[in-house]
């Protein structure tokens, strides 16, 4: 079955915008960490998930056809053609704050990456292989910190169930599928996210429970960033970081 | 009839790979890029050496420098058209390191890939008592262990 190429794009955009948007804001950290071993960890997450966009725009662009490279799409364009959810954009907050995010986003791509593995798309399988070997571990970190924590001091407690109450309402958008999902599952290329919520509920619910922090029982979500209808305010600040050297030097190169 | 000049035709591939077995890791120089496992095949297509490689982790900035490596070692035997693939499935995996390699990896102080996911024992005093201070090391590839008998901390090249 043949799948409309602007679909497939879009499906491309969102999976590498996730881990360029994510990747930039871990990035943030360098120099920063509470210790050494925290900071070089933080680092080598960011270059994993820096170096999955690579192979995933470098697939967005191929399908484009427009003669574009994977650094067109990440240093060239300007938030509203961003496709990453919100809770990716986020300030980092807090060192919890920032492991709690990251722990509710490695779940979602340890869920989805290995059901990736059997696209149709051969290019998607093969980048979902390697990406998927490097949720494992970093999904392994991040549920152990949580853990860590959620279940460690007064003060830490209180800072991990804070940054799980602020970070919740942005976990429904991953799995809030549209049209671009409906055409991806037909074609056999990725499923539909909402039939991954019931296993993410299980494994974050176990790992939080673990922490001894509490799920708020509001189901209310942002959404708007997968879809591109609205981002935060947060993204533009970032991109002006992001992006600056190519805006002010355009077509400079190492 | 046509003349052949012997040091005008081109290598044999097998020559290849000895050549690229003498090009080292740029991040653990003790084991070459054959025994890191990324050369993943040396071909002719036509008159160009066509030599696919993967990369380890998808971030790892010595992706870029290998890629280098290889061209520079090479082009200095004289190989002229060269192309460099990125052969990106099946995924790398430590399965693909070889007994040189580890057993080089081991003498340097850099404790190899075990199927358990932890080190066998200290590359330093041989002790098996060992314990995992971070899943991060000094680049992607490797993990923060540490010796409980001789306290030295060391490198774990983790398995994936
Ligand atoms: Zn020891």
């Amino acid at each position: 079955m043949t799948v409309d190429k602007e679909m497939l794009a879009q499906f491309l955009l969102r999976m590498g915008d996730n881990t360029l948007v994510l990747g930039h804001r871990v990035s943030e950290w360098c120099g920063h960490a509470p210790i050494l071993e925290e900071d070089i960890a933080l680092a080598n997450t960011a270059l994993d998930l820096i170096g999955q966009t690579q192979l995933w725009l470098g697939h967005a662009a191929d399908v484009m056809g427009e003669g574009k490279s994977a650094d067109d799409l990440a240093f060239l364009r300007d938030v509203w053609d961003f496709r990453n959810v919100l809770l990716l954009e986020l300030p980092n907050g807090d060192f919890g704050q920032t492991l709690m995010r990251q722990f509710l986003f490695d779940a979602f791509q340890s869920i989805l990456l290995p059901r990736l593995m059997k696209s149709t798309d051969a290019e998607v399988a093969a980048i979902a292989a390697k990406a998927s070997k490097e949720a494992a571990y970093h999904v392994e970190r991040s549920a152990d910190t949580v853990v860590g924590l959620g279940d460690g001091t007064e003060e830490s407690h209180a800072r991990m169930q804070a940054a799980l109450e602020y970070l919740w309402p942005y976990v429904g958008e991953m799995f809030a599928s549209d049209e671009v999902d409906a055409a991806m599952a037909a074609a056999g290329i990725a499923p539909d996210p909402a039939t991954l919520r019931d296993e993410y509920d299980a494994l974050v619910g176990k790992v939080l429970a673990e922490a001894t922090l509490s799920i708020p029982s509001d189901g209310f979500a942002h959404k708007g960033g997968r879809s591109g209808k609205m981002h935060t305010e947060h993204l533009g600040h970032m991109l002006t970081q992001m992006q600056w050297l190519q805006r002010a030097y355009p077509g400079n190169t190492w | 009839m046509e003349r052949t000049v012997a040091n005008t035709s081109p290598a044999s591939v097998a020559q290849i790979w000895d050549w690229l077995d003498k090009v080292p890791d740029p991040e653990i120089p003790v084991i070459s890029l054959v025994d890191l496992g990324v050369i993943r095949d040396v071909a002719y297509d036509g008159d160009t050496l066509v030599v696919s490689v993967t990369p380890t982790y998808s971030g790892c900035p010595a992706t870029g420098i290998i890629n280098m490596d290889i061209e520079t070692a090479l082009r200095d035997h004289g190989v002229s058209k060269l192309e460099l693939r990125r052969k990106l499935a099946p995924a790398w995996t430590t399965d693909w390191l070889s007994d040189k390699g580890r057993a080089a990896m081991q003498e340097f102080g850099i404790a190899p890939p075990q199927p358990t996911g932890g080190p066998k024992k200290c590359p330093n005093c041989g002790s098996q008592h060992v314990e995992k201070l971070s899943q991060f090391g000094s680049t992607p590839c490797k993990a923060q262990w540490r010796c409980t008998a001789c306290l030295e901390p060391f490198d774990y090249f983790k398995c994936i």
